[in-house]
């Protein structure tokens, strides 16, 4: 009897590439729920307006390309990129927003650069800091949850009432703040670390870059804190405000544009939180997560170059 | 107990194990010997078409240590000396003895030795050469050959950690032939004066493990259960959980005062010291989906595969590849009829569900998987990297040549990239480049030197033409000279 030929080995895969984003979007429904739970219908609108544009932007950019395009579909990235995007910019937003950071987002910082596996730069961030500089307007007016108005993060109200003098004491009685960070905010926080600790319990993350990122923002807060609490805020307040957790255990996590070896992400994550640190405290933005993310893209081939395992050689 | 250690990496993969006995294989038709044994070495036939051998004779000899004699399996008359498809990757034909079977099966008169310790290290070595043992876990290395070592050699390994989960034959020899292993063990420990003796298992064997505890009794050999982490089977992986010494990259076992035996190859130099027979059968696991009664075959060396699956019940429907191995390493075969060689442990048919059928290829995405399970530590990525792009060089810096071809990269990789075929044919380009560079280089110093040899003598004739002159004047002017009083 004859038989076709292949090489070893003929062992099945155990994972595949639509498995790890399905699991990472199963992951951030802990945070969908108590987003939708706090700012109602627009969330939801958001999250549409973001998701179709990029599958729509993926299909058109992979049609350009000669690539197979239900195959790239399903593999899902682009809807993983969409969604945290959308997750990050205010809810209140206008429409044009959402789909042109989506649009920057697929197009130019993940397409331009070689597609799914090639693009340095996170896309969800890139095309966050694009929709920040661009409009810094409209990226920084949250809704207050259960209302209509809007006003300043947390994070961006106590930059301002630093900068004119006030202490951190002062400060924490404002009702924008909640039990240790942002009102309500803490909720969201939690939820990512939910979702976070899942992703680690199933091993589609390792813990390497989360705990280092969470070091990397924790030991310069604490110090600081230990240093002068008037005029600096506590550590529990910079790991629950803000999208701390969703950048250690969601975005951060991205290996494309994260370092490989587990050496190299624990650098990796040390520098971006503590990038965090740098850029909240002394940056011209409250927001810092996209930048640091960004910055830290920039050294992830470096990283892993001095990283290599003892018997690679340097040449 | 030994506290072991943990070699980086590996990939816990479900063991498909046997439960029904050993049964020996009938008598086939025809059995075929490739006279190719390694790479670029072969055997010479000492046999001519017409011939009668009987079973244990010899039929080929060996020319260099990387070769051993091939015996004959079985009585019977040589067909033919004539190319056959053997068992190697590229599934080409190559020159094999045929012998025809005669059925009466008569064998060589064999020469029993009761007391190994009579005999010199050196003339057992002999005996195992002239046995034609290989190992037989997989490489198919001659034994005599590792055994030969200027090196202080102060721990044998007997490995009866399987190399792969669909392969028992390791195990079941134990189960029934526990005792002759571990004679076979304290034979090679005399050969190698070696100080201590470690026989390894791995930990869901436990009947193995009893028998084995049973055979060894009094003697001073340790048996350790090991973790069934693929490819704990591997000699360097299985030398770092039992010592904790990860040997570094191209040194051998021995150079650290290591070796490893498989206890296929144990039992073989058992018979062949005590019992004076020659390797000419071996177990051989029969399985797979695509098999009817997966079993374990006492087989001769040489049986063609459609032989045993006859015995097996014959292939399911759903049949769709026969590979030669495992199926993380082993070779995927076009046909059936080509025969089982020292090397074969396992045969495996296997169905469209048991294999990959085979996802499209998506980029890879950068998870480190493949880094994470390899368990030599290098960085699949990287190479698959560097190697996509030609980079060979690079592909060198990042230990390519390292690679054990072990395929945990590949079943870990979420992008169903074929890194292992990739590093491959990465290894090859390299080999060919280092031949052509060898080749142009003795080219350039041939060159080189016949410019230099040109120039000498060109050197020498001037020189010659020179002294000629010379003396040609110095005559004249003799000559003048002698005139001039006149």
């Amino acid at each position: 009897m004859q038989f076709p030929t292949s090489s070893s080995p003929f062992s099945p895969s155990s994972n595949t590439v639509n498995r790890v984003m399905l699991q990472v979007l199963l992951a951030l429904l802990p945070a969908i729920g108590i987003m939708f739970w706090l700012f109602g219908d627009a969330l939801l609108i958001q999250l549409l307006l973001a998701c179709s544009t990029a599958l729509l932007a993926e299909s058109y950019m992979l049609w350009l390309r000669k690539k197979p395009i239900k195959m790239h579909l399903l593999d899902l990235s682009a809807l993983v990129s969409a969604v945290l995007l959308a997750l990050a910019i205010p809810t209140i937003t206008p429409w044009w927003i959402s789909i042109s950071g989506t649009l920057f987002a697929i197009i130019i910082a993940k397409h331009l650069y070689g597609g799914l596996g090639y693009n340095p730069f996170n896309p969800a961030m890139a095309g966050y800091v694009f929709l920040l500089i661009s409009f810094p307007q409209q990226m920084t007016a949250w809704a207050v949850p259960f209302d209509v108005i809007s006003s300043a993060t947390v994070l961006d109200y106590t930059k301002t009432q630093l900068g004119l003098g006030f202490s951190v004491h002062e400060i924490s009685t404002s009702p924008l703040f909640g039990y240790l960070a942002g009102k309500d905010w803490e909720y969201i926080s939690l939820a990512y670390l939910l979702g976070g600790l899942w992703l680690l319990q199933r091993k589609i993350i390792s813990w390497h870059i989360p705990a280092a990122v969470l070091l990397g923002l924790t030991i310069p807060a604490l110090t600081a804190y230990l240093i002068d609490s008037t005029q600096f805020t506590s550590p529990l307040f910079h790991l629950l405000s803000g999208a701390t957790f969703c950048c250690a255990f969601f975005i951060a996590t991205d290996p494309v544009t994260a370092a490989t070896s587990n050496k190299g992400r624990l650098i990796f994550g040390v520098l971006i939180g503590s990038l965090i640190y740098i850029i909240r405290t002394w940056g011209g933005y409250p927001d810092a997560i996209a930048f640091a993310v960004l910055l830290a893209n920039l050294g992830a081939p470096s990283i892993d170059y001095y990283t290599r395992p003892k018997q690679v050689k340097l040449s | 107990m030994t506290k072991l250690a943990h070699f980086h990496g590996g990939l816990e993969l479900a063991a498909h194990t046997l439960s029904a006995p050993i049964i020996d294989s009938s008598l086939p038709e025809e059995l075929i010997y490739p006279l190719l044994q390694r790479a670029n070495s072969y055997a010479t036939p000492t046999v001519k078409i017409g011939d009668y051998v009987l079973k244990g004779q010899i039929i080929a000899s060996a020319n260099s240590p990387f070769t051993t004699p091939v015996h004959a399996a079985s009585s019977g008359i040589v067909k033919s000396i004539e190319p056959r498809i053997i068992a190697h990757p590229s599934n080409l034909a190559d020159d094999c003895i045929v012998i025809e079977t005669d059925g009466l099966d008569e064998a060589l008169a064999s020469s029993p030795c009761f007391d190994y310790q009579q005999e010199t290290p050196e003339n057992l070595r002999t005996k195992i050469h002239q046995a034609g043992i290989v190992g037989l876990g997989g490489a198919a290395f001659p034994t005599a050959t590792k055994l030969t070592t200027k090196q202080d050699i102060h721990t044998l390994i007997i490995n009866g950690a399987e190399c792969e989960p669909y392969i028992s034959c390791d195990a079941s020899l134990i189960l029934q032939k526990a005792t002759e292993i571990v004679q076979g063990a304290l034979i090679l420990q005399y050969i190698l004066q070696a100080k201590h003796c470690i026989i390894a298992v791995e930990e869901n064997m436990p009947q193995a493990t009893q028998a084995l505890k049973q055979a060894i009794n009094a003697h001073s050999i340790q048996l350790t259960p090991v973790p069934a982490i693929y490819p704990t089977g591997g000699e360097r992986q299985l030398i770092q959980v039992l010592s904790g010494t990860k040997l570094p990259t191209k040194s051998r076992p021995a150079e650290y005062g290591f070796i490893c035996q498989n206890v296929g190859t144990t039992y073989a130099v058992y018979q062949a010291i005590i019992q004076g027979l020659a390797l000419t059968e071996r177990i051989i696991t029969v399985t797979g989906k695509g098999i009817k009664q997966p079993q374990n075959i006492r087989t001769r060396i040489g049986t063609p595969i459609k032989h045993l699956i006859t015995q097996s019940g014959g292939y399911s429907k759903d049949v769709q590849r026969l590979i030669m191995g495992g199926s993380m390493m082993g070779i995927a075969l076009n046909s059936d009829e080509i025969a089982v060689t020292k090397a074969s442990n396992c045969i495996l048919a296997m169905t469209s569900d048991e294999l990959e059928n085979k996802p499209v290829e998506m980029p890879c995405i950068r998870c480190g998987d493949c880094a994470t399970v390899c368990p030599e530590e290098l960085l699949p990525q990287q190479l698959y990297w560097y190697g996509r792009s030609e980079q060979l060089e690079q592909c060198q810096d990042y230990q390519l040549f390292s690679c054990i071809e072990c395929g945990c990269c590949d079943v870990a990789c979420p992008s169903h990239i074929p890194l292992v075929q990739q590093f491959r044919a990465a290894k090859g380009a390299i080999i060919i480049k280092e031949k052509q560079v060898e080749q142009a280089n003795l080219a350039k110093a041939r060159f080189q030197n016949q410019q230099q040899r040109r120039a000498r003598e060109e050197q020498e004739q001037l020189a010659k033409a020179e002294k000629r002159k010379a003396t040609i004047e110095k005559m004249k002017a003799a000559s003048l000279a002698k005139k001039k009083p006149l």
